[in-house]
């Protein structure tokens, strides 16, 4: 137990990370989930077209491969971001195709009559987008938003494969000067339950809030 | 006010309007009757472009109804609907349902679309309902919101689809009452309905249809009475015989 309590600040600072990489990628996410399932409903062809192959590249490319390819891959062509915002912009536009898919399942489920009510009344696509349908699509899919934000917690540990120092690459560095890995990261995997155990509470807790009267 | 020609639609092997033409002047009640799938909803729909036609022409005050896009979300916001499953917006109040379309279109000020909100409520005899969310209340309530909703677009024709079919038939006439009473106000109004006594008592003028095509139009007495053709004869045993 000493190799944990000897080590508190790392362990503190990665975890410290972890949680920032999740909520600033969960927060990109949700904004290119939200403007990517829009584009999926549009009614120009264009927008539809184009929401789709981000979603169909996205998801059909595993995380690592992105993080690496953003990491070694940007400063090739001239763009230099730190290895934090880097890890922050693909997991967050990663973790948004699936967003995505989530949000436009819930404004699938939105009955037809609420759109075309908004339109009849002279409101935009847009604006019955974004007044009428999807304040209640994103009422029906908190359950899987849920599941996408324990998703996003979970892959941040990727990021310490391109030097992110978050909580599995700090309990890393810790064990190649203790050499205890059996202590070291079950610390860490209780660390990661944990802050899971708080997403899956705020969850229900906002699924009971935001829950709609039919 | 309301000017269609040769309108055509299609649902793929389904013709459901076929040349229709139809004329709505100002403040004219027009009720719209016929068996099921003969079209009338299809054509109440086309009237805003819910339903794009395949051919044809919808104006509307002048105006060709363009496609999809501002310039119809304009012309729309002219043209209230009222839909047989009532569509109020589930998530918000009688209240933010009647005061949304106002302050997001037409740009009223919140306070000022509140206060016109009010008193439409009332007048359909709903105010003290304002604060409620849409399933909280009686059908028959529900579909006078959504009538105080098409109102505070301030339309100049309202379009009724079948808007007393969802109801239990103890709150049929508080809605007749409602739509009676626009009528009598010199509303411009479309309604396609089952309910003849309605046709009877408020129209100007009642249009049968049937297969999609407009079979008959006529004054409500002398339609009711003598209708011309076969087709209404039939279905206006069918329906006034029980």
């Amino acid at each position: 137990m000493n190799v944990i309590t000897d080590h508190l600040p790392e362990f503190g600072s990665g975890l410290l990370l972890t949680v920032e990489l999740t909520l600033l990628s969960l927060a990109g996410a949700l904004v290119a989930g939200i403007v990517v399932a829009a584009m999926r409903v549009s009614p120009v062809g264009v927008l539809r077209a184009a929401g789709m192959a981000y979603v169909e590249t996205l998801q059909n490319i595993p995380l690592l491969v992105w993080l690496v390819l953003a990491v070694f891959g940007l400063p090739e062509i001239g763009v230099k971001a730190g290895l934090f915002t880097t890890a922050v912009v693909v997991i967050s536009l990663y973790q948004g195709a699936y967003t995505a898919e989530a949000v436009r399942s819930g404004i699938n489920a939105v009955p037809a009559g609420q759109g075309e009510a908004a339109r009849a009344l002279g409101l935009t696509f847009t604006q019955s987008l974004r007044l009428v349908i999807l304040p209640q699509a994103l009422r029906t899919v908190v359950q899987p938003l849920g599941n996408i934000a324990i998703m996003t917690l979970m892959n941040t540990a990727l990021a310490a494969a391109v030097g992110v120092v978050e909580l599995t690459a700090a309990a890393n560095r810790v064990n190649l000067a203790e050499a205890q890995p059996i202590w070291i990261f079950v610390a860490a995997g209780l660390a990661y339950m944990a802050l899971s155990g708080v997403v899956g509470l705020a969850t229900g807790t906002l699924e009971r809030k935001l829950a709609i009267l039919r | 006010m309301i000017e269609v020609r040769g309108l055509h639609k299609r649902f793929g092997a389904h013709t459901a309007l076929r040349d229709v033409d139809l004329d709505v002047a100002k403040g004219e009640v027009v009720v719209v009757i016929g068996p099921s799938g003969s079209g009338k909803s299809t054509l109440c729909r086309c009237l805003n472009r819910l339903e794009t036609p395949d051919a044809g022409s919808v104006r509307v005050d002048g105006a060709e109804l363009p496609a999809e896009g501002r310039a119809l979300a304009r012309l729309r916001a002219d043209v209230g609907m009222v839909f047989q499953s009532f569509n109020l917006f589930q998530h918000k109040t009688v209240l933010e349902n009647v005061t949304l379309a106002p302050v997001k279109v037409r740009g009223l000020s919140r306070a000022e679309a509140q206060q016109r909100a009010r008193e439409l409520l009332d007048r359909v005899g709903i105010g003290a309902q304002a604060d409620k969310l849409p399933a909280q209340l009686s059908g028959g309530q529900q579909q006078r919101a959504a009538i105080a909703r098409a109102l505070a677009m301030r339309p100049k024709a309202l379009l009724f689809d079948e808007p007393t079919s969802a109801l239990d038939p103890e709150m049929i006439g508080e809605v007749l009452d409602v739509m009676t009473g626009l009528a009598h106000d010199g509303m411009t109004m479309v309604v396609v309905t089952h309910e003849m006594g309605f046709a009877r008592r408020v129209a100007d003028r009642v249009v049968f249809m049937a297969d999609g095509e407009v079979v008959e139009t006529g004054a409500p007495a002398a339609f009711f009475d003598s209708p011309a053709t076969d087709r209404a004869r039939d279905f206006l045993a069918k329906v006034l015989d029980h």
